[in-house]
């Protein structure tokens, strides 16, 4: 295979000489060092050199070569979202590099140099975790400073060549201007007597171009990964041979956590072409010579599994209608916001509103299966890992935590992943494959089937969510509170705040509860179930209160005109005024999520005989600051709307007995194409810093459904998913 | 025993056993990792290939089954991304993640080889349950749609 690392060398070796700069994001901001004595690159790089830091201790964002070729690292994990594009874009804008040139990388796992602070902006550096619709976000002041700064050293370069001042130089893509004397010289030109100085020229925020000269900001760079995305070329982590690759299957503990007490060590070893088993805290792997034996001999693993696990019995139906009953105990849970005075505020109401949401647990389903390819050293003081992941600074230390060995010993290699959803923050499937590899000592791709995929996985946590809310004699919403019980604390609480709507007394709670059942972070968190109640439970509000949902809504977002404006814009989108065609019903809601503000109204028809909801048109307007690639965002609202828009009909999974009832695609559905509404989706103009745009869309879609069927029946939907049996149900009832 | 079939055009011997699943000859074996493995239960089409010109779901199909028959993978869809498909497939800048993208290219194209010009219901009817988690099912049939204008457009023109 075609490793990145060979790809770079081939690039480099064709570049001849040019510049490299190197730009650290440190605690004080932005710091520049010139990268290396070197001035060419292929010695910076070395020509024969493994891929990695040893060769360029400072790292370097971008590298420029005679030709004038541009080369950009890009930081973040590419799961689908795009930034592995949108990244270099921000950088190339300041830089004023010609797109035509430039070509991308992923950077060295280095996050001391390549990471950001997980508050976006400046400041406290050091992640690589892409998540959270943090990249673009996260990186976005700090890839401008950075390309601006490069830009000023092929200025100053120039102006000194030439004998002129700086000032009198202006850029065009890829190319410095002298207009007083009609000069002109490519980047390249420059980069082939140009100097780094040891620190870089400091640029401020003001001395940034204006949007209104963007060039690649805001104008649809076509996306850099998409046409290895449709020849099949594109590399994931599955798709990686090495030379002497066996290949490993691992059972894991059905009961999530379980440990294995014994099974037919002897037994399984004998069977044709296996190399080895090795015994995981829960689990047994087995490593063999094709993928074809490898799977046989787990099928022949027979493995006594050791009580004790706090999944064991456990039976998630049961206990989430259990958690009906912490919602009505007396014990308080732990505060996550008050305001006011609740208890007068809801004595005073003259309507008071109480309703229960659930939601059930749901599963990652990105695309590709986990998996790794991992090459630990024949004297296992060091390997080599190829892995799609979110977080390739976390996996490679927890890579040299699990042989004991300092972090420049792990070599890893980002590769595409396909899908991420969160489940790709943990580095649980790397760390595998590194077991299995350090047990045999020679390289093993470690494949999970959708089976273990699923099994083994760690889930968004079901909730209960408890709201109540007063209205006074004037018909102003005066009291809320909200209590949200479940097994998963932080995973609970994001997106319970309604920091947006103008309730002046409020209490919102978490109440906990444990399972033992692996839960995680999936795309948008907790969002996708608080928005779900939070939205439904105003409609239920606005129905009690004979008002229209979204004037209600215009009156909670008083004090935030963006919100209203972002509303407007949903409800103009939707013909909200307009009745819909026959048979059919519209819904709103209203949610914010990585600082985007985002309105959604679906339309939808219900078949009353089988309870199915059908989802014909979804707009979604969305106030996320200036957006980068407008094409790629509005694909990624699409597909939060998508997801939210599965979880809300059909994604549902279930524990019995402590283990997950579920296996694989046909019992755990996720939408389909013919279950896909048209979606129209719209962005504000805005100049402000760009927001994040990966998961609005996703706590959007739940509750502006069931609000339309709420409109369409007069009947509230408080069960995510609305499936047809529950819809049947709740029109019975 | 070994198999021999014709892949992408050209005749290959596999000596992998007879019951193996093609999706994995192909992406272990064979080295043409383009096709990709999604649920290997034939519940998702990310392993979709073409046998002998119909859509087919590899993780299901046993190698002993392509003696002497035709294969076609994503890889051998074109040479180049020269494919209608393809090309729309850019333009409409449908692939997120990517990972269903073959299986879905794949499909599509034995949609539009029987019938070059589909109505909406047909494409969807066509294409459902090859699944994608990234959402980019209403991509996807834009691209159809584009890809289908360019194979009706009259010989000798391009749009
Ligand atoms: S992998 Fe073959 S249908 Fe899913
Ligand atoms: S593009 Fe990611 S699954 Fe389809």
């Amino acid at each position: 295979m075609k490793t990145r690392a060979q790809s770079r060398r081939t690039f480099l070796r064709q570049a001849g000489g040019g510049l490299s700069f190197a730009l650290v994001f440190g605690p004080a901001g932005l710091a520049a060092r010139r990268a290396g004595s070197p001035d060419t690159l292929d010695a910076l790089m070395g020509a024969d050199g493994p891929d990695g830091a040893a060769e360029h201790p400072f790292g370097a964002w971008v590298r420029i070569a005679t030709d004038g070729r541009v080369l950009i690292y890009n930081p973040a994990s590419e799961m689908g979202q795009g930034s592995m594009t949108a990244l270099p874009v921000i950088l190339a804008e300041e830089m004023d590099a010609d797109w035509d040139k430039v070509r991308i990388e992923h950077s060295p796992v280095e996050p001391g140099v390549y990471g950001r602070s997980w508050g976006g902006g400046r400041g406290r550096g050091g992640s690589m975790m892409t998540a959270g619709s943090m990249a673009v976000r996260g990186y976005y002041l700090s890839l401008r400073l950075a390309g601006a700064q490069i830009r000023r050293v092929l200025l100053d370069n120039v102006a000194r060549e030439w004998g002129v001042a700086a000032g009198e130089l202006t850029t065009e893509p890829g190319v410095v201007v002298h207009a007083a004397s009609g000069r002109r010289i490519t980047y390249g030109e420059v980069a082939a007597f140009a100097e780094v100085p040891d620190e870089l020229p400091e640029v401020s925020e003001a001395e940034l171009k204006s949007p209104a000269d963007f060039r690649l900001i805001g104008h649809s760079v076509p996306r850099h990964d998409v046409p290895a995305k449709t020849d099949g070329s594109a590399v994931y982590a599955l798709d990686v041979q090495v030379p002497g690759m066996l290949y490993g299957v691992i059972t894991r503990a059905p009961v999530h956590e379980a440990s294995p007490a014994s099974f037919n060590e002897a037994e399984v070893r004998g069977r044709p072409g296996v190399v080895g088993t090795v015994r995981l805290d829960y689990g047994v792997g087995v490593v063999a010579e094709t993928v074809e034996e490898a799977f046989a001999a787990r099928d022949a693993l027979e493995i006594e599994w050791a009580g004790g696990a706090r999944a064991e019995g456990f039976d998630s139906v049961a206990a989430l209608e259990a958690y009906t009953g912490i919602a009505d105990g007396e014990s308080r849970g732990r505060p996550l916001s008050e305001r006011g005075d609740v208890a007068a505020a809801m004595g005073a109401a003259a309507n008071r509103y109480r309703a229960d949401y659930f939601n059930d647990y749901v599963y990652h389903a990105q695309m590709e299966p986990l998996g790794a390819v991992a090459s630990v050293n024949p004297t296992g003081d060091g390997a080599e890992v190829w892995a799609g992941t979110q977080a390739p600074d976390m996996a490679r230390a927890a890579v040299a935590r699990e042989l004991g060995v300092a972090v420049e010993k792990v070599t890893f290699h980002p590769c595409y992943l396909g899908g991420g959803l969160g489940r790709r923050t943990m580095a649980d499937y790397i760390v595998e494959a590194v077991k299995l590899s350090r047990s045999v000592r020679r390289p093993v791709k470690l494949i999970w089937t959708r089976e273990d995929d699923l099994q083994y996985g760690a889930f968004r946590p079901m909730s209960l969510q408890r709201l109540t809310g007063g209205v006074d004699a004037g018909g102003t919403l005066t009291a809320w509170t909200h209590t949200v019980v479940g097994d998963g604390r932080g995973l609970l609480a994001s997106g319970i705040s309604i920091r947006y709507y103008d309730i002046p007394n409020q209490r919102i709670e978490m109440r906990g509860a444990s399972h033992g059942v692996r839960t995680k972070h999936w795309r948008a968190v907790g969002h996708g179930p608080n928005k779900f109640a939070i939205e439904a439970f105003i409609d239920d509000i606005a129905r009690g209160e004979g008002t229209d949902p979204v004037a209600l809504r215009r009156k909670l977002l008083k004090g935030s005109p963006r919100a209203i404006a972002v509303l407007d814009e949903v409800a103009e989108m939707a013909r909200w005024g307009e009745e819909p065609p026959g048979g059919r019903a519209r819904g709103v809601a209203f949610v914010e999520r990585s600082g985007t503000l985002a309105a959604g109204v679906a339309e939808i028809s219900l078949d009353e005989a089988t309870g199915k909801i059908r989802v014909h048109r979804f707009w979604c307007a969305a106030d996320g600051g200036m957006v980068v690639q407008p094409r790629n965002a509005r694909a990624q609202i699409e597909g939060g709307i998508v997801n939210g828009l599965s979880t809300a009909l059909v994604e549902r999974l279930t524990v019995r007995d402590g283990r997950v009832e579920q296996s694989n695609f046909h019992d755990y559905p996720i939408l389909r194409m013919s279950d896909m509404p048209d979606i129209e989706v719209r962005f504000m103009p805005s100049t402000e810093p760009p927001m994040g745009l990966g998961e609005p869309g996703v706590p959007v879609a739940a509750g502006a459904v069931a609000n339309a069927f709420a409109a369409l029946t007069g009947r509230p939907l408080r069960h995510m998913p609305f499936t047809p049996n529950r819809v049947l149900e709740v029109l019975t009832g | 025993m070994p198999t021999t079939f014709t892949l992408n055009g050209k005749p290959v011997t596999s000596d992998a056993p007879g019951n193996a699943m093609v999706l994995w000859v192909l992406r272990e074996r064979l080295g043409l990792t383009g096709t990709r493995f999604g649920c290997g239960v034939g519940e998702c089409g990310a392993c979709t290939i073409h046998l002998d010109g119909e859509p087919v779901q590899s993780c299901r199909l046993r190698l002993s089954r392509v003696e002497g028959r035709a294969i076609t993978t994503i890889e051998g869809l074109s040479e180049d991304r020269s494919h209608a498909l393809q090309q729309a497939w850019i333009e409409e800048e449908v692939p997120q993640c990517g990972y269903c993208q073959s299986g879905q290219l794949m499909q599509a194209a034995s949609l539009l080889a029987a019938n070059p010009s589909p109505t909406r219901e047909e494409i969807v009817d066509h294409m459902d349950g090859i699944l994608c988690r990234c959402g980019t099912y209403g991509r996807i049939i834009r691209a159809i749609e584009r890809a289908s204008a360019v194979n009706a457009a009259p010989a000798g023109r391009t749009r």
